[in-house]
Protein backbone atom coordinates (compact mmCIF):
# COMPACT_ATOMS: atom_id res chain seq x y z
CA UNK A 1 0.00 0.00 0.00
CA UNK A 2 2.85 2.34 0.85
CA UNK A 3 4.09 2.19 -2.72
CA UNK A 4 0.74 2.88 -4.35
CA UNK A 5 1.48 6.53 -5.07
CA UNK A 6 -0.74 6.24 -8.14
CA UNK A 7 0.46 9.14 -10.21
CA UNK A 8 4.01 7.86 -10.25
CA UNK A 9 3.68 4.47 -11.97
CA UNK A 10 0.97 5.78 -14.28
CA UNK A 11 3.06 8.77 -15.37
CA UNK A 12 6.14 6.64 -15.99
CA UNK A 13 4.18 4.00 -17.91
CA UNK A 14 2.58 6.74 -19.99
CA UNK A 15 5.98 8.18 -20.80
CA UNK A 16 7.19 4.68 -21.66
CA UNK A 17 4.24 4.05 -23.98
CA UNK A 18 4.81 7.38 -25.71
CA UNK A 19 8.53 6.66 -25.97
CA UNK A 20 7.89 3.19 -27.39
CA UNK A 21 5.57 4.71 -29.98
CA UNK A 22 8.10 7.32 -31.08
CA UNK A 23 11.01 4.85 -30.95
CA UNK A 24 9.13 2.30 -33.03
CA UNK A 25 8.35 4.92 -35.64
CA UNK A 26 11.98 6.11 -35.64
CA UNK A 27 13.18 2.52 -36.01
CA UNK A 28 10.82 1.96 -38.93
CA UNK A 29 12.00 5.18 -40.61
CA UNK A 30 15.61 4.15 -40.08
CA UNK A 31 14.96 0.70 -41.56
CA UNK A 32 13.30 2.26 -44.60
CA UNK A 33 16.16 4.77 -44.98
CA UNK A 34 18.89 2.10 -44.72
CA UNK A 35 17.21 -0.69 -46.69
CA UNK A 36 18.33 0.65 -50.14
CA UNK A 37 21.94 -0.16 -49.13
CA UNK A 38 20.91 -3.81 -49.23
CA UNK A 39 18.90 -3.60 -52.45
CA UNK A 40 21.20 -4.50 -55.35
CA UNK A 41 18.82 -4.09 -58.29
CA UNK A 42 15.42 -2.99 -59.55
CA UNK A 43 13.92 -6.40 -58.87
CA UNK A 44 14.68 -6.19 -55.15
CA UNK A 45 13.39 -2.60 -55.09
CA UNK A 46 10.18 -3.90 -56.64
CA UNK A 47 9.76 -6.46 -53.85
CA UNK A 48 10.41 -3.77 -51.23
CA UNK A 49 7.76 -1.54 -52.83
CA UNK A 50 5.25 -4.40 -52.83
CA UNK A 51 6.07 -5.08 -49.17
CA UNK A 52 5.34 -1.42 -48.41
CA UNK A 53 2.05 -1.39 -50.29
CA UNK A 54 0.89 -4.64 -48.66
CA UNK A 55 2.00 -3.32 -45.28
CA UNK A 56 -0.21 -0.24 -45.71
CA UNK A 57 -3.23 -2.48 -46.36
CA UNK A 58 -2.33 -4.67 -43.37
CA UNK A 59 -1.88 -1.72 -40.99
CA UNK A 60 -5.44 -0.67 -41.87
CA UNK A 61 -6.84 -4.20 -41.77
CA UNK A 62 -5.21 -4.79 -38.39
CA UNK A 63 -7.20 -1.88 -36.94
CA UNK A 64 -10.37 -3.75 -37.87
CA UNK A 65 -9.29 -7.36 -37.24
CA UNK A 66 -6.63 -7.08 -34.55
CA UNK A 67 -7.93 -4.20 -32.46
CA UNK A 68 -11.70 -4.11 -33.00
CA UNK A 69 -11.92 -7.90 -33.38
CA UNK A 70 -14.07 -7.82 -36.52
CA UNK A 71 -13.14 -10.16 -39.35
CA UNK A 72 -13.13 -9.19 -43.02
CA UNK A 73 -12.55 -11.72 -45.78
CA UNK A 74 -13.36 -9.14 -48.45
CA UNK A 75 -10.65 -6.53 -48.12
CA UNK A 76 -9.16 -7.44 -51.49
CA UNK A 77 -12.50 -6.20 -52.82
CA UNK A 78 -11.74 -2.71 -51.50
CA UNK A 79 -8.16 -3.01 -52.73
CA UNK A 80 -9.41 -4.01 -56.20
CA UNK A 81 -12.07 -1.31 -56.35
CA UNK A 82 -9.52 1.35 -55.39
CA UNK A 83 -7.16 0.02 -58.05
CA UNK A 84 -9.75 -0.29 -60.83
CA UNK A 85 -11.56 2.89 -59.83
CA UNK A 86 -8.44 4.98 -60.17
CA UNK A 87 -7.29 3.09 -63.28
CA UNK A 88 -10.60 3.54 -65.07
CA UNK A 89 -10.94 7.24 -64.22
CA UNK A 90 -7.38 7.88 -65.38
CA UNK A 91 -7.27 5.62 -68.45
CA UNK A 92 -10.82 5.92 -69.80
CA UNK A 93 -11.81 9.40 -68.64
CA UNK A 94 -8.45 11.11 -68.71
CA UNK A 95 -8.47 12.23 -65.05
CA UNK A 96 -5.09 13.21 -63.63
CA UNK A 97 -4.01 10.09 -61.68
CA UNK A 98 -3.73 11.86 -58.32
CA UNK A 99 -7.34 13.06 -58.63
CA UNK A 100 -8.50 9.62 -59.80
CA UNK A 101 -6.73 8.03 -56.82
CA UNK A 102 -8.43 10.40 -54.38
CA UNK A 103 -11.84 10.02 -56.03
CA UNK A 104 -11.63 6.20 -56.13
CA UNK A 105 -10.59 6.07 -52.47
CA UNK A 106 -13.43 8.40 -51.46
CA UNK A 107 -15.93 6.29 -53.43
CA UNK A 108 -14.70 3.12 -51.74
CA UNK A 109 -15.09 4.83 -48.34
CA UNK A 110 -18.71 5.60 -49.21
CA UNK A 111 -19.30 2.03 -50.40
CA UNK A 112 -17.70 0.58 -47.26
CA UNK A 113 -20.02 2.74 -45.18
CA UNK A 114 -23.08 1.60 -47.15
CA UNK A 115 -22.32 -2.13 -46.96
CA UNK A 116 -20.84 -1.91 -43.45
CA UNK A 117 -24.09 -0.60 -41.98
CA UNK A 118 -26.06 -3.81 -42.56
CA UNK A 119 -23.29 -6.43 -42.37
CA UNK A 120 -21.47 -5.21 -39.25
CA UNK A 121 -24.51 -6.26 -37.22
CA UNK A 122 -23.31 -9.78 -37.89
CA UNK A 123 -20.68 -11.42 -35.74
CA UNK A 124 -17.95 -14.01 -36.11
CA UNK A 125 -18.54 -16.57 -38.84
CA UNK A 126 -21.55 -14.68 -40.19
CA UNK A 127 -19.56 -11.48 -40.65
CA UNK A 128 -16.84 -13.54 -42.33
CA UNK A 129 -19.42 -14.98 -44.77
CA UNK A 130 -20.91 -11.56 -45.54
CA UNK A 131 -17.54 -9.91 -46.23
CA UNK A 132 -16.52 -12.95 -48.26
CA UNK A 133 -19.67 -12.55 -50.35
CA UNK A 134 -18.86 -8.89 -50.94
CA UNK A 135 -15.32 -9.74 -52.10
CA UNK A 136 -16.57 -12.41 -54.48
CA UNK A 137 -19.15 -10.08 -56.03
CA UNK A 138 -16.46 -7.44 -56.62
CA UNK A 139 -14.06 -9.87 -58.28
CA UNK A 140 -16.81 -11.31 -60.50
CA UNK A 141 -17.95 -7.84 -61.59
CA UNK A 142 -14.37 -6.78 -62.35
CA UNK A 143 -13.79 -9.93 -64.39
CA UNK A 144 -17.03 -9.78 -66.39
CA UNK A 145 -17.50 -6.05 -67.07
CA UNK A 146 -14.80 -6.36 -69.71
CA UNK A 147 -15.78 -3.28 -71.69
CA UNK A 148 -14.58 -1.00 -68.91
CA UNK A 149 -12.29 -3.27 -66.88
CA UNK A 150 -10.64 -5.29 -69.64
CA UNK A 151 -12.05 -8.49 -68.14
CA UNK A 152 -9.87 -11.33 -66.80
CA UNK A 153 -6.89 -10.09 -68.87
CA UNK A 154 -6.79 -6.86 -66.88
CA UNK A 155 -6.10 -3.32 -68.11
CA UNK A 156 -3.20 -0.94 -68.51
CA UNK A 157 -2.96 1.88 -65.95
CA UNK A 158 -1.37 5.30 -66.63
CA UNK A 159 1.56 6.26 -64.40
CA UNK A 160 1.05 8.43 -61.33
CA UNK A 161 1.73 12.13 -61.77
CA UNK A 162 2.14 14.57 -58.91
CA UNK A 163 1.94 18.29 -59.81
CA UNK A 164 2.67 17.46 -63.42
CA UNK A 165 5.70 15.28 -62.70
CA UNK A 166 5.39 11.60 -63.47
CA UNK A 167 6.34 9.32 -60.58
CA UNK A 168 8.49 6.75 -62.29
CA UNK A 169 11.44 4.56 -61.54
CA UNK A 170 11.81 2.07 -58.73
CA UNK A 171 13.76 4.46 -56.48
CA UNK A 172 11.17 7.24 -56.60
CA UNK A 173 8.39 4.76 -55.86
CA UNK A 174 10.40 3.27 -53.04
CA UNK A 175 10.67 6.61 -51.21
CA UNK A 176 7.05 7.49 -51.90
CA UNK A 177 5.74 4.17 -50.56
CA UNK A 178 8.18 4.31 -47.62
CA UNK A 179 6.90 7.76 -46.62
CA UNK A 180 3.28 6.64 -46.97
CA UNK A 181 3.93 3.55 -44.86
CA UNK A 182 5.43 5.68 -42.08
CA UNK A 183 2.43 8.00 -42.27
CA UNK A 184 0.05 5.01 -42.12
CA UNK A 185 1.76 3.55 -39.07
CA UNK A 186 1.76 6.96 -37.38
CA UNK A 187 -1.94 7.49 -38.02
CA UNK A 188 -2.86 3.95 -36.93
CA UNK A 189 -0.91 4.27 -33.70
CA UNK A 190 -2.44 7.66 -32.98
CA UNK A 191 -5.88 6.13 -33.30
CA UNK A 192 -5.07 3.18 -31.05
CA UNK A 193 -3.59 5.45 -28.36
CA UNK A 194 -6.72 7.65 -28.33
CA UNK A 195 -10.04 7.23 -26.51
CA UNK A 196 -11.48 5.92 -29.79
CA UNK A 197 -8.80 3.25 -29.93
CA UNK A 198 -9.67 2.22 -26.40
CA UNK A 199 -13.35 2.09 -27.36
CA UNK A 200 -12.47 -0.27 -30.25
CA UNK A 201 -10.42 -2.54 -28.02
CA UNK A 202 -13.21 -2.39 -25.43
CA UNK A 203 -15.87 -3.63 -27.82
CA UNK A 204 -13.47 -6.38 -28.87
CA UNK A 205 -13.13 -7.36 -25.19
CA UNK A 206 -16.85 -7.29 -24.40
CA UNK A 207 -19.61 -5.63 -26.40
CA UNK A 208 -21.95 -5.80 -23.40
CA UNK A 209 -19.53 -3.99 -21.14
CA UNK A 210 -18.66 -1.45 -23.85
CA UNK A 211 -22.36 -0.66 -24.26
CA UNK A 212 -22.74 -0.27 -20.50
CA UNK A 213 -20.00 2.40 -20.64
CA UNK A 214 -21.83 4.38 -23.33
CA UNK A 215 -19.76 3.10 -26.25
CA UNK A 216 -21.93 2.73 -29.37
CA UNK A 217 -20.39 -0.48 -30.72
CA UNK A 218 -22.20 -0.34 -34.08
CA UNK A 219 -20.92 3.16 -34.84
CA UNK A 220 -17.35 2.39 -33.86
CA UNK A 221 -17.27 -0.80 -35.89
CA UNK A 222 -18.62 1.04 -38.92
CA UNK A 223 -16.11 3.88 -38.67
CA UNK A 224 -13.11 1.52 -38.35
CA UNK A 225 -14.45 -0.62 -41.21
CA UNK A 226 -14.48 2.50 -43.40
CA UNK A 227 -10.99 3.57 -42.24
CA UNK A 228 -9.55 0.14 -43.01
CA UNK A 229 -11.27 0.12 -46.42
CA UNK A 230 -9.65 3.51 -47.17
CA UNK A 231 -6.19 2.08 -46.39
CA UNK A 232 -6.91 -0.85 -48.74
CA UNK A 233 -8.36 1.29 -51.55
CA UNK A 234 -5.52 3.82 -51.48
CA UNK A 235 -2.88 1.07 -51.47
CA UNK A 236 -4.77 -0.67 -54.29
CA UNK A 237 -4.81 2.47 -56.42
CA UNK A 238 -1.10 3.05 -55.77
CA UNK A 239 -0.32 -0.57 -56.67
CA UNK A 240 -2.18 -0.22 -59.97
CA UNK A 241 -0.35 2.99 -60.93
CA UNK A 242 2.98 1.57 -59.85
CA UNK A 243 2.63 -1.72 -61.75
CA UNK A 244 1.06 0.01 -64.76
CA UNK A 245 -1.28 -2.92 -65.05
CA UNK A 246 -4.07 -4.44 -63.00
CA UNK A 247 -5.94 -7.77 -63.14
CA UNK A 248 -9.00 -9.00 -61.20
CA UNK A 249 -6.71 -11.41 -59.29
CA UNK A 250 -5.84 -8.45 -57.02
CA UNK A 251 -9.49 -8.34 -55.92
CA UNK A 252 -9.82 -12.10 -55.53
CA UNK A 253 -10.81 -14.14 -52.50
CA UNK A 254 -7.27 -15.53 -52.42
CA UNK A 255 -5.82 -12.03 -52.06
CA UNK A 256 -8.26 -11.30 -49.19
CA UNK A 257 -7.03 -14.42 -47.41
CA UNK A 258 -3.42 -13.41 -48.04
CA UNK A 259 -4.05 -10.04 -46.39
CA UNK A 260 -5.71 -11.52 -43.30
CA UNK A 261 -2.93 -14.12 -43.09
CA UNK A 262 -0.30 -11.37 -43.06
CA UNK A 263 -2.07 -9.67 -40.15
CA UNK A 264 -2.47 -12.87 -38.12
CA UNK A 265 1.05 -14.09 -38.96
CA UNK A 266 2.64 -10.82 -37.88
CA UNK A 267 0.60 -10.64 -34.68
CA UNK A 268 -2.91 -9.29 -34.18
CA UNK A 269 -3.39 -6.01 -32.35
CA UNK A 270 0.19 -5.00 -33.18
CA UNK A 271 0.81 -2.37 -35.83
CA UNK A 272 4.43 -3.40 -36.33
CA UNK A 273 3.24 -6.99 -36.43
CA UNK A 274 1.09 -6.10 -39.44
CA UNK A 275 4.13 -4.52 -41.14
CA UNK A 276 6.32 -7.50 -40.25
CA UNK A 277 3.70 -10.00 -41.44
CA UNK A 278 3.40 -8.18 -44.76
CA UNK A 279 7.19 -8.07 -45.12
CA UNK A 280 7.76 -11.76 -44.38
CA UNK A 281 4.85 -13.14 -46.38
CA UNK A 282 5.61 -10.90 -49.39
CA UNK A 283 9.32 -11.72 -49.52
CA UNK A 284 9.28 -15.36 -48.43
CA UNK A 285 7.64 -16.65 -51.65
CA UNK A 286 10.38 -14.86 -53.63
CA UNK A 287 13.10 -16.75 -51.73
CA UNK A 288 11.17 -20.00 -51.94
CA UNK A 289 11.06 -19.89 -55.74
CA UNK A 290 14.40 -21.76 -55.73
CA UNK A 291 12.42 -24.77 -54.50
CA UNK A 292 10.34 -24.61 -57.67
CA UNK A 293 7.27 -26.85 -57.41
CA UNK A 294 7.67 -27.23 -53.64
CA UNK A 295 7.37 -23.48 -53.10
CA UNK A 296 3.74 -23.43 -51.95
CA UNK A 297 4.21 -26.53 -49.78
CA UNK A 298 7.10 -24.87 -47.97
CA UNK A 299 5.22 -21.60 -47.56
CA UNK A 300 2.32 -23.52 -46.04
CA UNK A 301 4.67 -25.39 -43.72
CA UNK A 302 6.34 -22.17 -42.52
CA UNK A 303 2.94 -20.68 -41.74
CA UNK A 304 1.70 -23.76 -39.90
CA UNK A 305 4.85 -24.00 -37.80
CA UNK A 306 4.71 -20.29 -36.97
CA UNK A 307 1.11 -20.57 -35.80
CA UNK A 308 1.87 -23.71 -33.73
CA UNK A 309 4.93 -22.27 -32.01
CA UNK A 310 4.00 -18.58 -32.01
CA UNK A 311 0.20 -18.47 -31.78
CA UNK A 312 0.41 -14.76 -30.83
CA UNK A 313 2.13 -14.02 -34.14
CA UNK A 314 5.62 -12.92 -34.99
CA UNK A 315 5.90 -9.43 -33.49
CA UNK A 316 4.47 -10.08 -29.97
CA UNK A 317 6.55 -13.27 -29.64
CA UNK A 318 9.74 -11.49 -30.67
CA UNK A 319 8.94 -8.57 -28.37
CA UNK A 320 8.47 -10.92 -25.42
CA UNK A 321 11.69 -12.76 -26.22
CA UNK A 322 13.79 -9.65 -26.80
CA UNK A 323 11.99 -7.26 -24.44
CA UNK A 324 13.80 -8.19 -21.18
CA UNK A 325 17.20 -8.13 -22.93
CA UNK A 326 16.45 -4.70 -24.40
CA UNK A 327 15.27 -3.40 -21.03
CA UNK A 328 18.49 -4.56 -19.39
CA UNK A 329 20.47 -2.81 -22.10
CA UNK A 330 18.50 0.42 -21.61
CA UNK A 331 18.88 0.26 -17.83
CA UNK A 332 22.63 -0.25 -18.20
CA UNK A 333 22.84 2.69 -20.58
CA UNK A 334 20.91 4.85 -18.13
CA UNK A 335 23.14 3.89 -15.21
CA UNK A 336 26.40 4.72 -16.96
CA UNK A 337 26.21 8.55 -17.08
CA UNK A 338 25.42 8.81 -13.33
CA UNK B 1 -37.50 9.66 -7.71
CA UNK B 2 -34.38 8.69 -9.65
CA UNK B 3 -35.69 5.68 -11.54
CA UNK B 4 -39.23 4.62 -12.27
CA UNK B 5 -40.18 1.41 -14.06
CA UNK B 6 -43.76 0.65 -15.01
CA UNK B 7 -45.07 -2.87 -15.58
CA UNK B 8 -41.88 -4.34 -17.02
CA UNK B 9 -42.32 -7.74 -18.64
CA UNK B 10 -39.97 -9.95 -20.57
CA UNK B 11 -40.46 -13.49 -21.88
CA UNK B 12 -37.93 -15.99 -23.21
CA UNK B 13 -39.83 -18.47 -25.35
CA UNK B 14 -42.41 -19.98 -23.01
CA UNK B 15 -40.81 -18.62 -19.84
CA UNK B 16 -42.09 -15.37 -18.37
CA UNK B 17 -38.80 -14.23 -16.82
CA UNK B 18 -40.17 -10.94 -15.54
CA UNK B 19 -43.89 -10.09 -15.30
CA UNK B 20 -45.45 -6.71 -14.65
CA UNK B 21 -42.74 -5.46 -12.30
CA UNK B 22 -42.99 -1.86 -11.12
CA UNK B 23 -40.10 -0.09 -9.41
CA UNK B 24 -39.61 3.28 -7.80
CA UNK B 25 -36.05 3.92 -6.73
CA UNK B 26 -35.29 6.84 -4.45
CA UNK B 27 -32.08 8.75 -5.19
CA UNK B 28 -29.13 8.27 -2.83
CA UNK B 29 -30.24 4.95 -1.36
CA UNK B 30 -29.03 1.37 -1.71
CA UNK B 31 -31.79 -0.80 -3.20
CA UNK B 32 -31.41 -4.57 -3.22
CA UNK B 33 -33.19 -7.04 -5.44
CA UNK B 34 -33.32 -10.54 -3.97
CA UNK B 35 -35.08 -13.77 -4.77
CA UNK B 36 -34.43 -17.47 -5.41
CA UNK B 37 -32.42 -18.56 -8.47
CA UNK B 38 -34.40 -17.97 -11.65
CA UNK B 39 -36.63 -15.33 -10.02
CA UNK B 40 -35.80 -12.84 -12.80
CA UNK B 41 -33.29 -10.60 -10.99
CA UNK B 42 -30.66 -10.51 -13.72
CA UNK B 43 -33.30 -10.19 -16.45
CA UNK B 44 -34.69 -7.16 -14.61
CA UNK B 45 -31.20 -5.67 -14.31
CA UNK B 46 -30.59 -6.29 -18.01
CA UNK B 47 -33.74 -4.34 -18.83
CA UNK B 48 -32.74 -1.50 -16.50
CA UNK B 49 -29.42 -1.22 -18.36
CA UNK B 50 -30.85 -1.54 -21.88
CA UNK B 51 -29.26 -4.90 -22.67
CA UNK B 52 -32.70 -6.52 -22.98
CA UNK B 53 -35.55 -4.60 -24.50
CA UNK B 54 -38.69 -5.08 -22.38
CA UNK B 55 -41.61 -6.82 -24.16
CA UNK B 56 -43.82 -4.26 -22.47
CA UNK B 57 -43.52 -1.56 -19.83
CA UNK B 58 -41.57 1.68 -19.57
CA UNK B 59 -38.42 2.89 -17.86
CA UNK B 60 -37.76 6.49 -16.78
CA UNK B 61 -34.56 7.93 -15.36
CA UNK B 62 -35.57 11.15 -13.66
CA UNK B 63 -38.00 12.47 -16.29
CA UNK B 64 -36.30 10.93 -19.36
CA UNK B 65 -37.92 7.87 -20.90
CA UNK B 66 -35.33 5.22 -21.82
CA UNK B 67 -37.59 2.14 -22.27
CA UNK B 68 -36.35 0.59 -25.52
CA UNK B 69 -33.25 2.64 -26.31
CA UNK B 70 -29.96 0.77 -26.94
CA UNK B 71 -27.72 0.10 -23.94
CA UNK B 72 -25.20 2.86 -24.72
CA UNK B 73 -28.04 5.40 -24.40
CA UNK B 74 -28.87 4.04 -20.94
CA UNK B 75 -25.22 4.56 -20.03
CA UNK B 76 -25.22 8.07 -21.48
CA UNK B 77 -28.32 8.89 -19.41
CA UNK B 78 -26.42 7.90 -16.24
CA UNK B 79 -26.99 4.19 -15.59
CA UNK B 80 -23.83 2.13 -15.02
CA UNK B 81 -23.49 -1.53 -14.19
CA UNK B 82 -21.29 -4.52 -13.43
CA UNK B 83 -21.90 -8.08 -14.57
CA UNK B 84 -22.60 -11.33 -12.78
CA UNK B 85 -20.19 -13.15 -15.09
CA UNK B 86 -17.22 -10.80 -15.34
CA UNK B 87 -17.13 -8.73 -18.52
CA UNK B 88 -13.60 -7.39 -18.10
CA UNK B 89 -11.74 -6.20 -21.20
CA UNK B 90 -9.10 -8.90 -20.91
CA UNK B 91 -7.22 -7.42 -23.87
CA UNK B 92 -6.28 -4.39 -21.73
CA UNK B 93 -4.49 -3.51 -18.51
CA UNK B 94 -6.43 -2.67 -15.35
CA UNK B 95 -5.77 1.04 -15.91
CA UNK B 96 -6.91 0.88 -19.54
CA UNK B 97 -10.12 -0.87 -18.48
CA UNK B 98 -10.96 2.07 -16.24
CA UNK B 99 -9.80 4.62 -18.85
CA UNK B 100 -12.20 2.96 -21.32
CA UNK B 101 -14.89 3.69 -18.76
CA UNK B 102 -14.21 7.42 -19.23
CA UNK B 103 -15.46 7.34 -22.84
CA UNK B 104 -18.58 9.41 -22.15
CA UNK B 105 -16.43 12.17 -20.66
CA UNK B 106 -13.20 11.93 -22.69
CA UNK B 107 -14.38 11.16 -26.19
CA UNK B 108 -12.76 12.57 -29.32
CA UNK B 109 -13.49 12.81 -33.03
CA UNK B 110 -11.99 10.40 -35.55
CA UNK B 111 -9.94 13.17 -37.14
CA UNK B 112 -8.49 14.34 -33.83
CA UNK B 113 -7.60 10.74 -32.97
CA UNK B 114 -5.92 9.95 -36.31
CA UNK B 115 -3.82 13.14 -36.33
CA UNK B 116 -3.27 13.25 -32.56
CA UNK B 117 -4.34 16.89 -32.34
CA UNK B 118 -2.67 18.88 -29.51
CA UNK B 119 -5.59 18.86 -27.05
CA UNK B 120 -5.61 15.07 -27.01
CA UNK B 121 -2.39 14.52 -25.07
CA UNK B 122 -3.64 16.74 -22.25
CA UNK B 123 -7.04 15.00 -22.21
CA UNK B 124 -5.28 11.62 -22.10
CA UNK B 125 -3.20 12.67 -19.11
CA UNK B 126 -6.35 13.83 -17.33
CA UNK B 127 -8.10 10.57 -18.18
CA UNK B 128 -5.16 8.50 -16.95
CA UNK B 129 -4.96 10.38 -13.65
CA UNK B 130 -8.70 10.05 -13.05
CA UNK B 131 -8.54 6.31 -13.78
CA UNK B 132 -5.53 5.81 -11.51
CA UNK B 133 -7.29 7.67 -8.68
CA UNK B 134 -10.38 5.48 -9.11
CA UNK B 135 -8.33 2.29 -8.96
CA UNK B 136 -6.71 3.60 -5.78
CA UNK B 137 -10.13 4.34 -4.32
CA UNK B 138 -11.31 0.74 -4.72
CA UNK B 139 -8.05 -0.56 -3.27
CA UNK B 140 -6.45 -1.66 -6.55
CA UNK B 141 -3.52 0.78 -6.47
CA UNK B 142 -0.95 -1.96 -6.81
CA UNK B 143 -2.60 -3.39 -9.93
CA UNK B 144 -2.52 -0.20 -12.04
CA UNK B 145 -0.39 -1.52 -14.88
CA UNK B 146 -1.26 -5.18 -14.45
CA UNK B 147 -2.63 -7.10 -17.40
CA UNK B 148 -6.21 -7.72 -16.37
CA UNK B 149 -5.98 -11.43 -17.25
CA UNK B 150 -3.27 -11.80 -14.62
CA UNK B 151 -5.41 -10.42 -11.78
CA UNK B 152 -7.17 -12.53 -9.13
CA UNK B 153 -10.95 -12.91 -9.20
CA UNK B 154 -11.63 -10.68 -6.19
CA UNK B 155 -9.61 -7.84 -7.72
CA UNK B 156 -11.45 -8.20 -11.03
CA UNK B 157 -14.78 -7.80 -9.24
CA UNK B 158 -13.57 -4.45 -7.87
CA UNK B 159 -12.03 -3.52 -11.22
CA UNK B 160 -15.48 -3.81 -12.79
CA UNK B 161 -16.89 -1.48 -10.15
CA UNK B 162 -14.07 1.04 -10.73
CA UNK B 163 -14.67 0.90 -14.48
CA UNK B 164 -18.41 1.48 -14.03
CA UNK B 165 -17.68 4.41 -11.67
CA UNK B 166 -15.39 5.97 -14.28
CA UNK B 167 -18.48 6.80 -16.32
CA UNK B 168 -19.80 8.76 -13.29
CA UNK B 169 -23.23 7.11 -13.21
CA UNK B 170 -26.15 8.45 -11.21
CA UNK B 171 -27.43 4.92 -10.79
CA UNK B 172 -25.08 1.94 -10.43
CA UNK B 173 -26.40 -1.59 -10.93
CA UNK B 174 -24.28 -4.26 -9.22
CA UNK B 175 -25.04 -7.83 -10.30
CA UNK B 176 -23.82 -10.16 -7.53
CA UNK B 177 -20.67 -8.23 -6.62
CA UNK B 178 -19.89 -10.61 -3.73
CA UNK B 179 -20.49 -13.91 -5.58
CA UNK B 180 -17.48 -16.18 -5.19
CA UNK B 181 -15.71 -13.90 -2.71
CA UNK B 182 -14.46 -14.92 0.73
CA UNK B 183 -15.56 -13.18 3.95
CA UNK B 184 -12.75 -10.60 3.91
CA UNK B 185 -13.35 -9.68 0.28
CA UNK B 186 -17.10 -9.50 0.88
CA UNK B 187 -16.38 -7.14 3.76
CA UNK B 188 -14.44 -4.91 1.34
CA UNK B 189 -17.37 -4.87 -1.08
CA UNK B 190 -19.67 -4.01 1.83
CA UNK B 191 -17.48 -1.04 2.74
CA UNK B 192 -17.21 0.02 -0.90
CA UNK B 193 -20.99 0.06 -1.38
CA UNK B 194 -21.37 2.21 1.73
CA UNK B 195 -18.76 4.65 0.39
CA UNK B 196 -20.62 4.90 -2.92
CA UNK B 197 -23.90 5.60 -1.15
CA UNK B 198 -22.18 8.22 0.99
CA UNK B 199 -20.94 9.89 -2.20
CA UNK B 200 -24.53 10.15 -3.38
CA UNK B 201 -24.53 7.37 -5.96
CA UNK B 202 -27.77 5.40 -6.01
CA UNK B 203 -27.04 1.67 -5.98
CA UNK B 204 -29.13 -1.30 -7.10
CA UNK B 205 -27.70 -4.49 -5.67
CA UNK B 206 -28.58 -7.97 -6.87
CA UNK B 207 -27.07 -10.35 -4.35
CA UNK B 208 -27.51 -13.77 -2.75
CA UNK B 209 -25.46 -12.94 0.34
CA UNK B 210 -28.28 -11.97 2.74
CA UNK B 211 -25.95 -10.63 5.41
CA UNK B 212 -24.54 -8.14 2.90
CA UNK B 213 -28.01 -7.21 1.63
CA UNK B 214 -29.39 -6.64 5.11
CA UNK B 215 -26.40 -4.57 6.16
CA UNK B 216 -26.09 -2.15 3.28
CA UNK B 217 -29.58 -1.65 1.84
CA UNK B 218 -32.29 0.76 2.82
CA UNK B 219 -34.83 -0.80 0.46
CA UNK B 220 -35.26 -4.45 -0.52
CA UNK B 221 -37.34 -5.79 -3.41
CA UNK B 222 -38.15 -9.50 -3.47
CA UNK B 223 -38.80 -11.27 -6.77
CA UNK B 224 -40.26 -14.74 -7.16
CA UNK B 225 -41.19 -16.41 -10.44
CA UNK B 226 -40.69 -13.11 -12.26
CA UNK B 227 -43.14 -11.19 -10.07
CA UNK B 228 -42.57 -8.72 -7.30
CA UNK B 229 -43.40 -10.57 -4.11
CA UNK B 230 -42.68 -7.92 -1.50
CA UNK B 231 -40.68 -4.78 -0.88
CA UNK B 232 -39.75 -2.52 2.00
CA UNK B 233 -36.97 -1.94 4.49
CA UNK B 234 -34.71 -4.95 5.16
CA UNK B 235 -36.24 -5.83 8.52
CA UNK B 236 -39.84 -5.77 7.28
CA UNK B 237 -38.95 -7.87 4.25
CA UNK B 238 -37.03 -10.46 6.27
CA UNK B 239 -40.05 -10.95 8.51
CA UNK B 240 -42.55 -11.09 5.65
CA UNK B 241 -44.35 -14.45 5.63
CA UNK B 242 -44.52 -14.71 1.82
CA UNK B 243 -40.78 -14.08 1.56
CA UNK B 244 -39.96 -16.78 4.09
CA UNK B 245 -42.22 -19.19 2.20
CA UNK B 246 -40.59 -18.38 -1.13
CA UNK B 247 -37.15 -19.04 0.28
CA UNK B 248 -37.85 -22.00 2.52
CA UNK B 249 -40.97 -23.61 1.08
CA UNK B 250 -44.59 -23.48 2.21
CA UNK B 251 -44.22 -25.74 5.22
CA UNK B 252 -41.76 -23.49 7.01
CA UNK B 253 -43.38 -22.20 10.17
Amino acid sequence: MAFSAGALPSASSKALAGLARRKGLAALALAIALLPLALPNNYTYEIAILVGLNAIVCVGLNLLVGYAGQISLGHAGFFGLGAYGSAILAARYGWPPLASLAAATAAVALLAWAIGRPILRLRGHYLAMATLGFGIIVSIVLATEDRITGGPDGMAVPPLTVLGFAVSGEKTWYWLVGALLIASVWVAQNLIASPRGRALRALHGSEFAAGALGIDAARHKLSIFVVSAVFAAAAGALTAHYAGFITPAKASFLHSIELVTMVVFGGMASTYGAVLGAAVLTTLPQFLTVFKEYEMVLLGAVMMLTMIFMPQGLAPTLARALGPALEKLLAAARRKPV
Amino acid sequence: MLLRAENLSRRFGGVAAVQEVCLELEAGAVHSIIGPNGAGKTTLLNMLSGIYRPDSGRIFLEETELSSLPSHEFAAAGIGRTFQNLQIFFNMSALENVMAGRWLHERCSLGAALLRLPGLARAERRCRDAAAALLESVGLGRWLDADSDAMPYGALKRLEIARALAAQPKLLLLDEPAAGLNATETGEIDALIRTLAARGITVVLVEHNMKLVMEVSQHVIVLDYGRKLAEGDPRAVSEDRRVIEAYLGTDAQ
